[in-house]
């Protein structure tokens, strides 16, 4: 039997594998990665919630999944111009390794 | 749905955002991370959000993960060469993680929602999208516009922050 | 009689001070006239208002917190008062008209006239309050009109020093003064003259509290009246002209402190141990300031010692529960003093600012009127019969005689002391051969200058006739000892009279030199001793406290720690991503811990 807890413990289970990427990971186009499956991790958590709490007429409460929607969309735009920076920053440094700029330090 | 197709979706995605995590070469990590939205999208369909999953599959697996593919190519990135590991952010990293999950795990153990099943959906005349769409543009007009701008403004800094300064 | 004159009176000077500031400062004879004319007009309503009985004046509350305070600014019109009106405004006009002669080319002369008419209204002031609070600010007042009119010619580094001596001298007495008030009220619940006498029962019940709060009170007329140990401004006081010493330092302003004693007698001769304590200092002041004055060589030098001798014996009657003989005392000496002045004034003046008496002699026959006048007055001093000094000092020694013995003899040889340096003056001066050019050059003061003495020596003769006396005063009474203390007390004179001339006749130079006496006891220079040395430990240990406390603990101290605490907070900023990721994952993992599991 499917519950919700099942959904949300694998929507955080997805988020804590994010989380570790961002933390562990020293190449900024992983770390980037890693964000875009935390914020998934959310959306699923979203969608499980939109499907549990139906109204009167048992029809799923559709707020969540435009919530949903404007994630993803705001997701892209974010990794677009993420992105733009990243080549920006490698057209600069020469490196992805987030350790190499981090000449804003006291 | 069969719960073991739950579980199997559920495999998948959480098994290839390990893999993303865990890979050298970026570009393996790119292509897990497609195979876990694939997952993702499978667990929306099975929740019956008919509309989003295909959205996911659409906008994330078919555009961002392009996106994300064009950027490994162009700058030629390799796998990257290993470094001396700091252990101590090794270990704090995954402790905090690890501190999180566990934090998860005790709220929706808490949560009695969590313990029910869900709820048989009643009879519709109307499909998924178009409901979607309906809330959309009657509810949330104005975000939705904001939403246009907001993207618009996105492709605007894309190509300043991208250009190359000309000789 | 509308009993709004008394205000007049009152107010009258103070108008005319107001206007010669603000429209009159460069017309200098306007000024002059303007506040002769103020003080004249006074001079005449006192009259009236002496002739009137049963006057009444208005009223007015200013500060109304009943039960716990209340202040009117009332006139009180008794006997006392009628007859102090009549004296401060009658000497002061005298002395009105006097200036115009003795400042007549001065250049601030339009400042001095408005000080001399705001002293007026201060003193009329003290002379007619009806409650502690307004003669409080009326004494502070007097005070203030004092320094102006001392530091008048302010230029000079003497005169400027002296004001400031004379202004802080009476303010430490003054600070006695507020402190007893304050007892006064606190014991009685009013500060009004009157209600506080109804109301005494509340404080005879507790002697010690009435003893300090009526030598607290004593501290005012210490201060203002110079008596020991306050005494010290007076004599420096003489830096400012001539008139002014007259009038306020020797008939009027130092008068106040045996004026305000006598109107609160009824606080004072509750307190029998603060009694002996104000006749001891009155008579010690007497004895001392008679010292000093037979070896000083500056003719207005005398004259303030002299003055702090007499005030000394208003003080030693207040002291002996007598206030009626303080008050005849302080009638008669107000005349004699101020003629005394005025005519040292004119001997000055005509002599070009000499003041030093060796370097006069031989002037009663070029000064002829001011001689004739001056010798009323010094007779009058040394108590010489039948002038008025002779019948009040008489009554004091009567009294000393009475109650207390050893004060007696002392007073009897201040007596001697008196006639002794007296004559001296008069001897040195007057006799003998001139000493100096200016002498020789010397002639009779213009009219303006002598008419003032001439009228001043009609009451400095005859006001001690009790016949005179009674239309002013009420005398002390009549004592058993019969002839023996007026017998005394002209044994001391004549001596006092014979050893001057003996000693001082036909003398170049003083031929006693006591330095004890010339040096003043050395008051000054232990005073600023102390001072320096209470000073200097207050100023160490303020700069200790703000060098090392405040400077280096509070202020460095603060910034140091504010610096530290910023530098620590610096190692946060290590520049690595995931560095700060981290702390970020941390703080969410915190917030949700203490959020959800708390």
């Amino acid at each position: 039997m499917v519950t919700l807890g099942h959904y949300l413990i694998v929507s955080g289970l997805l988020f804590t594998i994010g989380f570790a990427g961002v933390l562990l990971r020293r190449n900024i186009i992983i770390i980037f990665m890693s964000l875009e499956l935390m914020l998934n991790a959310a959306n699923l958590s979203l969608v499980a919630f939109s499907r549990f709490r139906l109204d009167a007429a048992g029809m799923p409460n559709y707020n969540a999944q435009v919530f949903v929607f404007f994630i993803i969309t705001v997701a892209a735009a974010e990794v677009a111009v993420g992105l733009a920076i990243i080549v920006a920053l490698y057209r600069a440094r020469q490196t992805t390794h987030v350790e190499d700029v981090s000449s804003l330090k006291f | 749905m069969p719960s073991f197709l739950f579980w199997l979706f559920a495999f998948v995605m959480l098994g290839f955002g390990a893999a993303v995590v865990i890979n050298r070469n970026p570009i393996a990590s790119a292509l897990s991370l497609v195979l876990c939205f694939m997952g993702l999208s499978a667990l929306f369909m099975s929740l019956d959000a008919f509309f989003i999953g295909i959205i996911q599959v659409l906008v994330y697996a078919g555009a961002v993960m392009v996106l994300f593919l064009f950027i490994i190519m162009l700058l030629d990135l390799r796998a990257e060469t290993r470094r001396k590991t700091n252990v101590v952010a090794v270990v704090g990293g995954s402790a905090v993680a690890l501190a999180f999950f566990l934090q998860v795990y005790f709220v929706v153990g808490q949560l009695s929602a969590a313990k029910e099943p869900f709820p048989p959906l009643g009879p519709s005349k109307m499909d998924d999208v178009r409901n979607v769409g309906l809330l959309l543009f009657s509810n949330y007009t104005l975000p939705f516009q904001i939403i246009g701008v907001l993207v618009l403004v996105a492709t605007i800094g894309v190509i300043v922050l991208s250009k190359r300064e000309l000789r | 009689m509308s009993s709004a004159l008394p205000w007049y009176i009152l107010l009258l000077p103070f108008f005319a001070a107001v206007v010669i500031v603000l429209f009159a400062k460069s017309f200098r004879g306007v000024s002059s006239f303007i506040s002769v004319g103020a003080v004249l007009a006074s001079f005449a309503g006192s009259c009236v208002v002496f002739v009137t009985p049963n006057t009444r004046a208005v009223e007015l509350t200013w500060l109304d917190l009943r039960p716990v305070l209340y202040v009117p600014l009332g006139l009180v019109l008794d006997d006392l008062s009628k007859t102090m009106l009549v004296l401060v405004t009658g000497i002061g006009a005298l002395i009105h008209i006097y200036s115009l002669g003795y400042m007549k080319d001065d250049a601030g002369k339009s400042r001095y006239f408005a000080s001399l008419s705001f002293f007026m209204f201060s003193m009329l002031g003290i002379v007619l309050a009806n409650n502690f609070v307004m003669m409080f600010i009326f004494w502070e007042l007097v005070g203030v009109s004092s320094y102006l009119l001392i530091g008048h010619w302010f230029e000079r580094d003497a005169a400027a020093e002296a004001a400031k001596k004379a202004f802080i001298t009476n303010r430490l007495g003054d600070f006695g003064f507020m402190l007893g008030i304050l007892m006064a009220w606190t014991a009685t619940g009013t500060v009004v003259f009157h209600d506080m006498s109804q109301q005494l029962a509340r404080i005879t019940s507790y002697p010690e509290y009435l003893m300090v709060a009526v030598l607290l009170i004593f501290c005012g007329a210490v201060g203002k009246s110079a008596q020991f140990p306050l005494h010290v401004w007076l004599p420096d006081a003489m830096e400012g002209p001539t008139p002014i010493s007259a009038l306020i330092h020797a008939a009027t302003m130092v008068a106040a402190g045996v004026y305000m004693l006598v109107r609160v007698s009824f606080l004072i001769q509750a307190a029998p141990h603060a009694l002996t304590i104000i006749a001891w200092i009155g008579t010690i002041t007497a004895v001392m300031a008679a010292l000093i004055a037979t070896q000083q060589n500056d003719i207005k030098r005398i004259l303030a010692y002299s003055t702090l001798s007499q005030l000394g014996y208003m003080i030693m009657a207040v002291g002996l529960a007598s206030g009626e003989a303080a008050m005849f005392h302080l009638f008669t000496h107000a005349f004699f003093k101020a003629l005394l002045f005025l005519g040292a004034g004119s001997i000055i003046v005509m002599l070009h600012h000499e003041q030093n008496i060796w370097k006069m002699g031989g002037l009663a026959g070029r000064l002829g009127i001011t001689f004739l006048t001056f010798m009323v007055g010094t007779l009058a001093l040394i108590g010489f019969p039948p002038f008025s000094g002779f019948f009040s000092k008489d009554a004091i020694l009567a009294l000393a005689y009475e109650k207390n013995p050893a004060i007696f003899w002392l007073a009897l040889f201040t007596a001697f002391l008196t006639a002794f340096y007296m004559l001296r003056l008069v001897v040195v001066v007057f006799f003998g051969k001139p000493r100096s050019d200016q002498a020789r050059a010397g002639r009779e003061a213009p009219w303006v200058m002598i008419g003032p003495l001439i009228l001043l020596a009609i009451p400095a003769a005859a006001s001690g006739f009790g016949f005179v006396a009674k239309l002013f005063l009420r005398l002390p009474g009549e004592h058993e000892t019969g002839w023996l203390v007026p017998a005394l007390a002209l044994v001391a004179t004549l001596a006092g009279i014979t050893l001057a001339i003996l000693l001082y006749r036909r003398r170049e130079s003083d031929p006693v030199d006591l330095a004890l006496f010339r040096k003043r006891f050395y008051f000054d220079e232990i005073y600023s001793f102390l001072i320096a040395a209470t000073q200097g430990v207050l100023a160490s240990l303020s700069a200790f406290l703000d060098r090392w406390i405040l400077d280096a603990g509070v202020i460095r101290g603060a910034s140091g720690a504010t610096w530290g605490f910023g530098s620590l907070l610096r190692l946060l900023q290590v520049g690595n991503l995931q560095a700060y990721s981290f702390l970020f994952g941390l703080g969410i993992v915190g917030l949700i811990y203490f959020t959800l599991f708390r």
